[in-house]
């Protein structure tokens, strides 16, 4: 019976999990396509040129859970060790949704810069197994509204 | 209020510093919602409860740090940052802390 459980949980993680990874990762690129006109700097100032008038701080989060089927499967590599990708494409998913819904709380800025990226494991209850269950991602970062009659770069 | 992240605020002259200032909050999940996260760490995928929780909890500790500038008659808190940390078994701290200045 519970052998039954087992590998139905593990199907309808592999199955589900895939379908809706596969989902979020087209949105994301869709909207990051969409966004390629606000660029985000990791830098803390904006070239000589570029006058700033305006300034706010903007945020961006996201927690995400990675499913039943590829948690089993990172605790399988753990043992062997090696490159657990499982776990490469939540912080990837999570890292670039909280960047994007910072841009979309942007709304009529130029730029964003000095951003920051914060990770931070979250949500031991919700799992029983050891290791990583969900994972939060805070970006954040300054928005910055420029003098329209500056040179361009 | 200006808030930024930058050392400097974009535009604008900083004609004095304060010092840190800074606000927290804990907050635990509540039972409703850890029963749903952990239905949804079967199939992963976005936690909205958790999003949302930990976005109001920020957005609080933000206030709390804005009250302590304006307490201290600042109009701007420069160079902000973001912590988390879980302090116990389901509960997380939000810190937030920053430098309160003046702006011209």
């Amino acid at each position: 019976m519970k052998i039954v459980l087992f590998l139905g949980l593990l199907a309808l993680g592999y199955f589900a999990g895939t379908a809706a990874e596969k989902k979020h990762f087209k949105s994301i690129s869709e909207r990051e396509a969409a966004s390629i006109a606000l660029p985000v700097l990791s830098v803390s100032k904006l070239p000589e040129n570029l006058v700033a008038t305006e300034s706010a701080l903007v945020t961006g989060s996201a927690v995400i859970s990675i499913d039943y089927f590829k948690r089993i499967l990172a605790s399988l590599i753990n043992i062997v060790g090696g490159k657990v990708i499982s776990y490469e494409s939540l912080v990837d998913r999570a890292r670039r949704e909280a960047i994007l819904r910072m841009k979309e709380s942007a709304g009529h800025y130029d730029y964003i810069i000095n951003l920051r990226i914060e990770t931070s494991v979250i949500g031991n209850s919700a799992n029983q197994k050891n290791g990583v269950g969900s994972v939060e991602v805070v970006a954040f970062g300054t928005a910055v509204k420029v003098k329209s009659d500056a040179n361009q770069i | 209020m200006y808030l930024v992240n930058t050392e400097t605020i974009p535009g604008k002259k900083i004609v004095e510093m304060y010092g840190i200032v800074s606000g927290s909050t804990v907050r635990a999940k509540h039972v409703g919602k850890d029963i749903m996260a952990g239905l949804k760490n079967i199939v992963g995928g976005e936690l909205k409860g958790y999003t949302e929780l930990l976005q109001e909890s920020r957005q609080e500790a933000m206030e709390r740090m804005v009250e302590q500038a304006k307490s201290m008659g600042a109009n701007g808190v420069v160079n902000i940052r973001f912590a988390t940390s879980s302090v116990a078994q389901g509960a997380s701290e939000l810190y937030v802390y920053g430098t309160a200045v003046l702006v011209e």
